[in-house]
């Protein structure tokens, strides 16, 4: 089964230019080990406000590609965030899921994915345009590419192991990453 | 509808000369003016959410992205969105204008409403976040804007209670 890293390590150089939001724990960690950049934001606590704070983005800065790295169990306690995204189907925004099937950053206790509920079938039925599941590196980048080309809202569930790193803390302090975070949006208009 | 139309207007005069961009709202009767308004201007971004919480994170968004935002919500609302105020809006300094309407204070006919206006001002109280009723249409705009300002530079999450003696006209 593919890693969560292996994913966000195939397309790193990509998200050079693009607003990027994830959620915390495992998703957070790894992709600072892969390099930290100021136009990354890790939302450490607040479960299933990536996506809508995705959203906001998308919708005030149309013209710059927003991706949210978000996890099955995040996006789970915000399905209405989820019909709220799909209403708005901003076209910038591309909405990646790594759906490990459980609650890793806390212990990895299985969710709902892990008995059968299907995200992009969810992502299907609420109106986003573009969803699909991944189970390769390959096929995510592949997935990622053709939903940057598309330029629709396209929402990316990429199957990937239960495992992570030992810690989740990391040097870049919260409050520093949000200023620098939102200090590089500024100067990027 | 006894829901003021005036009363809106002036307060949503005020959202817009305080440079207000982006509308986020789930409807409840006495904000159907205010949302009306917000669907009727060209100029406004309005989001229409499914549960409140969403709100905290789309005005985020709106701030990182430099585009000043109101949240407009009844107090039930409020209570649906401790969580993301919290964890979010609180921990990661984060500017929110809510416009809370206060339903279940005195006046109030639906029993159903009754609870949460007993527990929206304490808990505005238990979580720090400064506020301030809206009762006179005369001092709505200096209260806006007041509201707004130290949103802004405080970084922090501040409320305004559209009270019953603004928003509804007895009949
Ligand atoms: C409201 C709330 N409840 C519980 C938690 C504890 N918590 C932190 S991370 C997490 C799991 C996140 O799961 P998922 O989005 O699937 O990401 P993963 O950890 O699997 O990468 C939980 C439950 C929390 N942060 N907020």
């Amino acid at each position: 089964m593919m890693q969560r890293l292996e994913c966000m390590r195939a397309i790193y150089d990509r998200l050079e230019s693009c607003i990027v939001v994830t959620i915390m724990g495992a998703v957070s960690v790894e992709l600072q080990s892969l390099g930290h950049r100021p136009n990354f934001f890790y939302l450490l606590h607040a479960m299933g406000l990536a996506s809508s704070t995705g959203l906001g983005l998308a919708l005030c800065r149309p013209k710059q590609r927003v991706v949210v790295f978000d996890g099955d169990g995040s996006i789970l306690m915000n399905l209405g965030g989820f019909t709220t995204l799909a209403r708005y189907r901003p076209k910038n925004l591309v909405h990646v899921i790594f759906d490990n099937e459980s609650l890793l950053s806390v212990g990895g206790f299985p969710t709902a994915t892990a008995t059968g509920s299907d995200l992009a079938r969810i992502a299907t039925a609420a109106g986003v345009p573009r969803s699909t599941t991944v189970q390769t590196v390959e096929e995510f980048t592949a997935a990622f590419d053709e939903a940057v080309k598309s330029n629709e809202l396209s929402c990316i569930v990429a199957k990937v192991e239960a495992t992570g790193p030992k810690g989740y803390v990391t040097d870049l302090s919260m409050l520093e990453n949000r200023f620098e975070f939102a200090g590089w949006i500024k100067k990027s208009i | 509808m006894p829901v003021s139309q005036t009363n809106s207007k002036i307060i949503y005069e005020a959202l817009k000369k305080n440079g207000i961009g982006l509308v986020s709202a789930l409807p409840e009767t006495w904000l159907v003016h205010l949302i009306r308004m917000a669907e009727d201007d060209p100029e406004m971004i309005l989001v229409r959410l499914a549960k409140e919480e969403e709100a905290v994170g789309i005005s985020a968004g709106a701030h990182f992205a430099g585009v000043k935002s109101a949240m407009l919500m009844q107090n039930h609302g409020f209570l649906a969105s401790i969580n993301g105020i919290v964890s979010f809006a609180q921990l990661y300094r984060i500017p929110l204008l809510m416009l809370i309407s206060h339903r279940g204070h005195f006046g109030e006919r639906d029993p159903w409403q009754t609870q949460g206006g007993g527990v929206t001002e304490p808990l505005l109280h238990a979580l720090g976040i400064r506020y301030d009723c809206l009762t006179d249409p005369k001092t709505v705009d200096r209260k806006i804007a007041d509201a707004q300002t130290l949103a802004q530079s405080s970084l922090y999450p501040v409320a305004l209670l559209l009270t019953r003696e603004l928003m509804w006209e007895e009949q």
